[in-house]
């Protein structure tokens, strides 16, 4: 492998193709929960655990499951050559939002620091489209199953990235004087559509 | 056509199983908690306001089942919830006293002399840490509306460039009297009816050159009713919770209006343009 390729995952997701600002996933959180620092921090964290383990998990499913011709029998009912490929969404979403209610129950009782630092965001996440579009453009991408986890990490790392410069970006914004047409939500568009431009400046920077 | 069916029947065990591991996962790993915390949670407002001092809510019921605080903490929650509450925690708390805040200051942009324009940063901590906002006075108002951006109920409206807390909304959380950094919002018993709308501690003649509505200490109403007025410096206070009728305040007739009923505070800057 070159060793070139795991640049061009962890820098690609990370900034070129920054999941939010490059490719608008997970706009929902990224303006609900940008108003404060502190929330944009446990936000950002909850979103690199949830992307790291969905984008394993969906891997693991893609590599052995959907991207395979399936041959069975039960009984007299043989099935040959059945390519299951075209449910992948539907089953990387089912499977995301039920492992992320697992872990979270999980993480409640063997974890209660970690679970009081990310667990009010991570039902937020549950069926978050950045999720499911790590986990689609791993499968997409033919990626393997490490890859596509350090991709997810990465992903979810961006994201946090954009969060908490969006959320410092809005913690000023709050504090001036903003023309009564631009006040609130305008205003962060705006600066979020400011913000991917200037993500726009990273694009070639690995291919 | 068999590929649907398939997919169909795979994706309807994946959801019967993984829902299955969710519910095990659930009964198996399940935390016990307090049912009453619960229970407490759905009494209190749920508005999270933070006057309690807790995170939230949530956090509030948390603290008063585990630690043992008092339900007093929280200003909001109706009288009715209040005592549900205190039976849930098993203990007797007695009626409490309802509380609003009051911004003692009427220098609002008709009285209030304006010394310079204020262009900077719009907050009222902002503008004290700079040079203490665009008005003379060094006690008073600054207007630029922190507390009503503080305030979870809505209850404080910027009118004409003076803060004015409607008592009816109110739930005397006390918020709004921490943001403010002149500490003229204080909460007091909302039994009280009038109050001396003024907070400089100025000399007379010093405070009536930049305020034409700040309390002058002419003591015509510590004359008129000594125990329910009381003079501190070139400051009157009304005593909290003191019957103060209408008549009164009508006889004393305060030279410079400080003297308010709450009433016509409320109504005294209605009609002009507000600076919100």
């Amino acid at each position: 492998m070159p060793s070139n390729e795991w640049l061009t995952i962890t820098v690609g997701a990370i900034l070129v193709n920054n999941i939010v600002l490059s490719r608008i996933l997970g706009i929902c959180p990224f303006l609900g929960v940008s108003k404060k620092i502190k929330t944009a921090l446990g936000m950002g964290g909850a979103v690199i655990f949830v992307m790291g383990i969905a984008s394993l998990t969906t891997a693991c499913l893609y590599r052995w499951l959907l991207s395979v011709k399936l041959d069975f029998r039960i009984g007299s009912f043989a099935v040959q050559n059945l390519d299951m490929g075209f449910t992948r969404i539907l089953v990387f979403i089912v499977v995301i939002a039920a492992l992320v209610q697992i872990v979270e129950i999980l993480l409640q009782k063997f974890s209660p620091a970690l679970y009081g630092a990310l667990g009010i965001y991570l039902p937020l996440i549950t069926t978050n489209c950045a999720v499911l579009g790590a986990a689609q453009l791993n499968a997409e991408s033919g990626r393997g199953i490490l890859q596509s986890t350090v991709y997810g990490i990465c992903s979810g790392m961006g994201f946090a990235l954009a969060l908490i410069l969006f959320a410092s970006l809005r913690e000023r914004l709050e504090l001036s004087r903003i023309p009564k047409a631009f006040q609130g939500t305008s205003i962060a568009l705006i600066t979020a559509g400011i913000l991917a431009l200037a993500f726009m400046g990273f694009s070639g920077l690995v291919k | 056509m068999t590929n649907v069916i398939l997919a169909a029947l795979a994706l309807a065990i994946l959801g019967l199983v993984l829902g299955m591991l969710i519910g095990y996962t659930a009964k198996r790993f399940a935390v016990q908690t307090d049912p009453r915390i619960e229970a407490i949670t759905e009494l209190l407002p749920g508005a999270n306001c933070g006057g309690c001092g807790y995170a939230g809510c949530a956090d509030y019921a948390r603290a008063m089942v585990e630690d043992g605080v008092s339900p007093a903490g929280c200003a909001v929650v109706s009288e009715e919830n209040f005592q549900k509450i205190s039976q849930a925690l098993g203990q007797d708390s007695g009626k409490r006293e309802r509380k609003v805040a009051v911004v003692y200051c009427s220098g609002d942009n008709g009285h209030a002399r304006r010394v310079a324009l204020y262009n900077g940063l719009n907050d009222c901590r902002a503008a004290a840490v700079l040079s203490g906002g665009g008005k003379g006075c060094r006690f008073g108002c600054i207007g630029l509306g922190s507390c009503a951006r503080s305030c979870q109920f809505g209850a404080i409206e910027l009118r004409n460039g003076l803060a004015v807390v409607h008592p009816e909304i109110c739930k005397g959380c006390g918020k709004c009297t921490e943001v403010c950094p002149r500490k003229l919002i204080r909460l007091v018993s909302a039994e009280t009816k009038a109050h001396v709308y003024c907070n400089s501690l100025d000399k007379g003649p010093a405070k009536r050159k930049n305020c034409t509505a700040g309390c002058l200490a002419c003591r015509k109403c510590v004359k008129a009713a000594p125990d329910i007025f009381n003079a501190q410096g070139f400051l009157v206070r009304a005593r909290e919770g003191a019957e103060i009728s209408d008549e009164l305040i009508a006889s004393i007739n305060c030279p410079t209006g400080a003297l308010q009923s709450v009433a016509d505070h409320l109504r005294s800057g209605k009609g002009k343009e507000g600076a919100a």
